[in-house]
């Protein structure tokens, strides 16, 4: 599925209407008018590619993995493991036994803090930084409460990037096991040099995770690249369905570290005395995983493949720099995070507006955007506001839609102010 | 821009200038609410006189306009009620933002009322009564 790509840089923006044709909820109406669908980065909408796919499978192809002897479970095995080998191609890892699947990058994220974690000693540390989504926040958080490591927080710049020298001194005591970090923001759409922060990490003689969540929609991840030891990432922003997300770490780590949950499948041998773990991957997936969604995942990734990195990074760039001029022009209009590397993810607050009632008020005009603190409270305190609205892009929004973003929040401000 | 029948005069008004902000100086009762989701607050300060009934009431609010207005409108309404009316008046606001039917005599309250068509706003209108509630259920406590 590597590189598929049909469509050049220039040609997204020709092709964005055969893109949008492929995602039923766009011809919706909200409230009487047509939905301008700015939330990609909490949740992305799905391709009909993703939804037959899944519909096909519980119509025509459904039984139960990895144990049936019979054709219709060899079948759906198949089109499971098939999937494993598109996202390890995806992701650019060594070998399809690193691909772990999970429920979301939560799930994927708090498999590291308790089994990477249960190796842990006091007095080792793990590092997060300051811009972190809850998920990458609380397991850790868990963890020390749990084993008594200690939970460090690297700062970020006033403009919202990851504060390198910051990140170096907190290294430099040698204590580190693990870095983890996000690779692009959801509140500032900064995104991190992750390539930069494993050298350190490993230099400093850390492992390093990232939470990959918003950056594997906007630019090709490859993690050995990267020199990452962990990365997540979650199916429901990649254009395919909720339930199912993935990790990926490296074969020894996955080797050496103990299961996350206990059950079916992930077993060798059980007596009521002990049992034996299953080799990896499936040391790691306890119980029936979701067959249905994890096709669905592959039809998503297809589909991702099939237009290309090159232009979707072209398109997002193009439609981010339209965004960031048409919201700088709206009166009371301030972005929050200007790092220099940012994706298509833009929080603002306008004066005194509150963000709920930003958010309310576009709803009415058939616009969605979220509101509030995004799952990142300490950043919000970090960045001397309590809520945000936010504004996020996919590979079906257009410049147009933006516009109309502007337009509508310029008549919001006049109501209020 | 289509508007909202939820963000009628008096709601933008009170929450621009509201007539019931600020500390209370003599207050013998102290409540607060917040909605961790959003990071609304607010802080309710009254004074109960010789016969239970609420003398004054007063909020400090930092949240939206829905919630800001919600607790001027509220401060203003149980003035000088007795608990139990307060409680009566809380219920029939419940009823009034699930059903989007407001009661006869519910007054400036109805103006919530289009809240049942945006269920994720109704805890901002609904934070400084919980706060009230629950202030004037500690007295009961006491």
């Amino acid at each position: 599925m590597m590189d598929q790509t049909v469509a050049s840089p220039t040609e997204i923006a020709g092709s964005l209407r055969r893109i949008r044709a492929d995602f039923p909820i766009l011809s919706q109406k909200v409230h009487g008018r047509d939905l301008v669908f700015l939330d990609s980065a909490a949740s992305a909408q799905k391709p009909r590619q993703v939804i037959d796919a899944m519909a096909d499978t519980m119509r025509t192809q459904y039984a139960n993995i990895h144990r049936g002897l019979y054709w219709m479970s060899e079948r759906t095995t198949e089109a499971y493991e098939a999937v494993r080998d598109q996202v390890a191609a995806f992701l650019g890892a060594g070998a399809r036994e690193e691909i772990i699947f999970t429920r979301n990058s939560t799930e994927a994220i708090n498999l590291v803090a308790h089994s990477f974690g249960s190796l842990l000693k006091p007095g080792q540390v793990v590092l997060v930084s300051e811009m972190e989504h809850h998920a990458n926040l609380v397991p850790w958080q868990m963890l020390r409460d749990r084993t008594g490591v200690e939970l460090r927080v690297t700062p970020i710049t006033d403009d919202g990037a990851l504060d390198m020298d910051a990140l170096e001194r907190n290294l430099s005591d040698g204590r580190v096991a693990l870095v983890a970090i996000t690779h692009m923001s959801n509140v500032l759409g900064t995104i991190t040099d992750a390539r930069a922060i494993a050298d350190m990490a490993h230099a400093a003689g850390a492992k390093v995770l990232f939470d990959g969540s918003q950056l594997a929609v906007h630019r090709r991840v490859d993690v050995r690249a990267l020199d990452a030891d962990f990365y997540v990432v979650t199916g429901h922003k990649l254009y395919g369905p909720t339930g199912i997300g993935v990790l990926w770490a490296r074969r020894e780590i996955l080797d050496a570290i103990p299961p996350f949950l206990g059950g079916g499948d992930m077993i060798s041998t059980v007596s009521f005395e002990r049992s034996t773990w299953a080799s990896v991957p499936h040391k790691f997936e306890a119980g029936t995983p979701a067959i249905i969604e994890t096709i669905g995942l592959g039809a998503a990734l297809a589909y991702i493949e099939s237009i290309g990195f090159d232009a979707i990074g072209a398109h997002e760039e193009a439609l981010t720099a339209h965004a960031l001029k048409v919201l700088g022009n709206v009166s009371g209009l301030k972005v929050i995070g200007t790092a220099p590397d940012r994706g298509g993810v833009i929080s603002f607050t306008m004066d005194d507006v509150h963000p709920h009632d930003i958010a309310t008020l576009l709803d009415r005009n058939g616009i969605a955007v979220r509101a509030g603190h995004h799952c990142a409270e300490p950043l919000m305190r970090r960045l001397g506001v309590t809520a945000t609205a936010r504004a996020s892009f996919g590979i079906y929004t257009t410049p147009e839609e933006i516009d109309v973003l502007a337009a509508t929040l310029e008549q919001i401000r006049g109501f209020f102010v | 821009m289509a508007q909202d029948d939820l963000y009628r005069t008096v709601v933008l008004e009170r929450a621009r200038t509201p007539r019931y902000a600020g500390p209370l100086t003599d207050a013998d009762r102290h409540g607060e609410g917040s909605n961790p989701l959003c990071g609304d607050r607010v802080k309710l300060q009254a004074s109960v006189d010789a016969q239970g009934r609420l003398a004054a009431v007063r909020h400090e609010t930092r949240g939206c306009a829905i919630c800001a207005a919600s607790a001027d409108l509220m401060a203003e309404r149980v003035t000088g009620q007795k608990p139990a009316h307060v409680s009566q008046l809380h219920a029939e606001l419940v009823t009034t933002v699930e059903t989007g039917i407001a009661p006869e005599g519910l007054g400036d309250l109805s103006v919530f009322a289009p809240l049942h068509r945006h269920r994720s706003r109704i805890r901002c209108a609904m934070l400084p009564w919980s706060a009230l509630i629950e202030m004037l259920n500690d007295d009961k406590d006491r």
